[in-house]
């Protein structure tokens, strides 16, 4: 059962990671790629962390691509039809199978993720998806954590003093 | 004899519980129709009584019948779509908007539990469709994705009232999202859980864990009244009902996002803009009034609070003037964020000392 929702969720979220690239008119784009965050999301549910797919669905589906096809229609290139070009076809789509590769590698071999580690399903259901994250981000990893905000706070204030004309 | 009621599971009983799954998905759909077509009706009744006229009163008993008269004649009208719109976007731009606004009511628990014995076994639903651990992110992830709907009708449409409407809705809507989300957040530091249901426990204890004001409830709205205003004022402004309608303001754009829409598509975005309002009540219900805590029986409660809250909303349409755009950003970014950060930090100090 769980292995045809899996199944059928990656089809669907190939296809339109493909289409992404593949249609002409920036809306369809924009379109097939909150298909794939949606994708995304329901991975996430299947892997027990329902946290982090509510947050893919609201940072990067209800906030990120809302500001793209903001953007999309305040220079009204709805109707517009992007023009085909092929410049470092062939280099990036070597790279990416590559890191697509050595990703995949890495994961298999156990590096990237800690299969070995002390997250395990029973922990999730007893102490709750969310509090462990809260824990892991304001805990065990505040000060990277707080480094990522002030990086963040920088990028705003830049934006700000870029927009104004005078300051 | 007293007998501990089992919960339903769908690995144990697996027809039983889909059977009940599907009688509380039917039973919450059509409430939610039922209250949109109605709801209509009563803005229309109240609006009209507000400026000394009767409002509809043709169609069946006291006009009762009005909102259906009134679907059955939208459902038959001739749907065009324009020759430049984009076809497929058109299409599914009502849908988009429509489904997040229907599928929040899911997460969001009407009453208490119901027992019923089932081949000598008792059972205990509670009247909730599913409680997710994360209901309210849930509903945050749904407003989210309900921008899409009026994003892509302003879009395809291709016409500039529409596209004007479309622009002012997202800018509106993705400001006035940071100033609830946050309000929000106060909530989750009271009661340390996200789940709904959870929340609602929470506020059924005495006020302020004190013994001997045990007839008041623990309503988050008396410990958060800042948060309350501020969901409440940015809710108005997120499902853009006046004083915050922007985005279609008749006397300026038409009818904005939808001009060009006709026939049950125009619909749909009327019965969405009513659903977000039920969904926006029932949020702010369950969130700081406690519920279907009350002196009555359990979705009577709720039923009434929420009625309460929609009617609030009615009357603030008929008695506001609408703000005009500078000011929305005005008091989204500069008196509502602020506010609202500061009541998190606020309420956590208070978390610390008490």
């Amino acid at each position: 059962m769980e292995a045809i929702l899996f199944y059928l969720t990656a089809t669907v979220a190939i296809l339109s990671a493909f289409f992404v690239t593949k249609c002409r008119n920036p809306v369809n784009s924009a379109l097939n790629l909150v298909t794939t965050f949606l994708c995304l999301a329901v991975f996430y549910v299947m892997l027990e962390s329902p946290f982090m797919a509510a947050i893919q669905i609201m940072v990067y589906a209800g906030a990120i691509m809302v500001l793209i096809v903001f953007v999309i229609m305040l220079l009204n290139l709805g109707l517009t039809v992007k023009t085909r070009y092929s410049h470092g076809l062939a280099t990036s789509g070597f790279l990416s199978a590559l890191v697509l590769l050595i990703t995949t590698y890495m994961v298999r071999a156990g590096e990237a993720t800690g299969i070995g580690g002390d997250v395990t399903s029973e922990v999730i259901s007893s102490y709750g998806h969310t509090e462990l994250i809260g824990k892991a981000m304001f805990v065990d990893f505040l000060l990277p954590f707080e480094i990522a905000s002030i990086l963040l706070l920088v990028a705003i204030v830049g934006a700000v003093i870029l927009s104004k004309r005078e300051v | 004899m007293v007998m501990t009621p089992e919960v339903l599971t769908l690995s144990q009983t697996p027809w039983l519980f889909t059977g009940v799954m599907l009688v509380k998905i039917a039973v919450a759909f059509v409430v939610t129709l039922l209250i949109v077509a109605y709801a209509t009706w009563a803005e229309r009744k109240i609006i009209g009584r507000m400026q000394t006229r009767m409002g509809p009163t043709m169609t069946g008993p006291k006009g009762l019948l009005q909102p259906i008269a009134d679907g059955l004649k939208l459902f038959f009208k001739e749907d065009i779509i324009p020759a430049q719109a984009h076809y497929f976007a058109f299409i599914l731009a009502p849908m988009m908007i429509l489904a997040p606004a229907f599928i929040s009511i899911a997460v969001i628990p009407f009453g208490g539990n119901i027992h019923f014995t089932y081949d000598g076994t008792l059972y205990a639903v509670p009247m909730q469709i599913t409680d997710l651990n994360i209901g309210v992110l849930f509903i945050m992830a749904m407003a989210g994705l309900g921008v899409y709907g009026i994003v892509l009708a302003g879009l395809a449409s291709n016409s500039k009232y529409a596209l004007l409407g479309g622009i002012r809705a997202t800018a509106q809507m993705i400001s006035y999202e940071l100033a609830v989300g946050l309000s929000i957040i106060a909530i989750f530091m009271l009661s340390e859980t996200l789940s709904l249901r959870g929340i609602v426990a929470a506020q059924q204890l005495p006020l302020w864990g004190i013994e001997s004001l045990s007839f008041i409830p623990n309503w988050y709205v008396f410990c958060q009244p800042l948060a309350f205003g501020l969901f409440v004022v940015g809710s108005m402004a997120e499902i853009n009902r006046t004083p915050f309608d922007l985005p279609e303001a008749e006397t300026e754009l038409v009818s904005g996002f939808c001009t060009e829409y006709s026939a049950m598509k125009y619909a749909l975005f009327f019965m969405a803009e009513y659903a977000n309002m039920i969904t926006v009540s029932a949020v702010a219900t369950t969130l700081f009034l406690g519920g279907w805590g009350g002196p009555f029986f359990g979705w009577m409660n709720f039923l009434i609070k929420v009625f309460g809250f929609m009617f609030f909303f009615i009357r603030i349409r008929a008695t506001f003037p609408r703000l005009r755009y500078d000011q929305l950003m005005f008091l989204g970014w500069k008196i509502m964020l602020p506010l609202a950060l500061a009541n998190v930090v606020l309420s956590g100090i208070a978390i610390l000392l008490w």
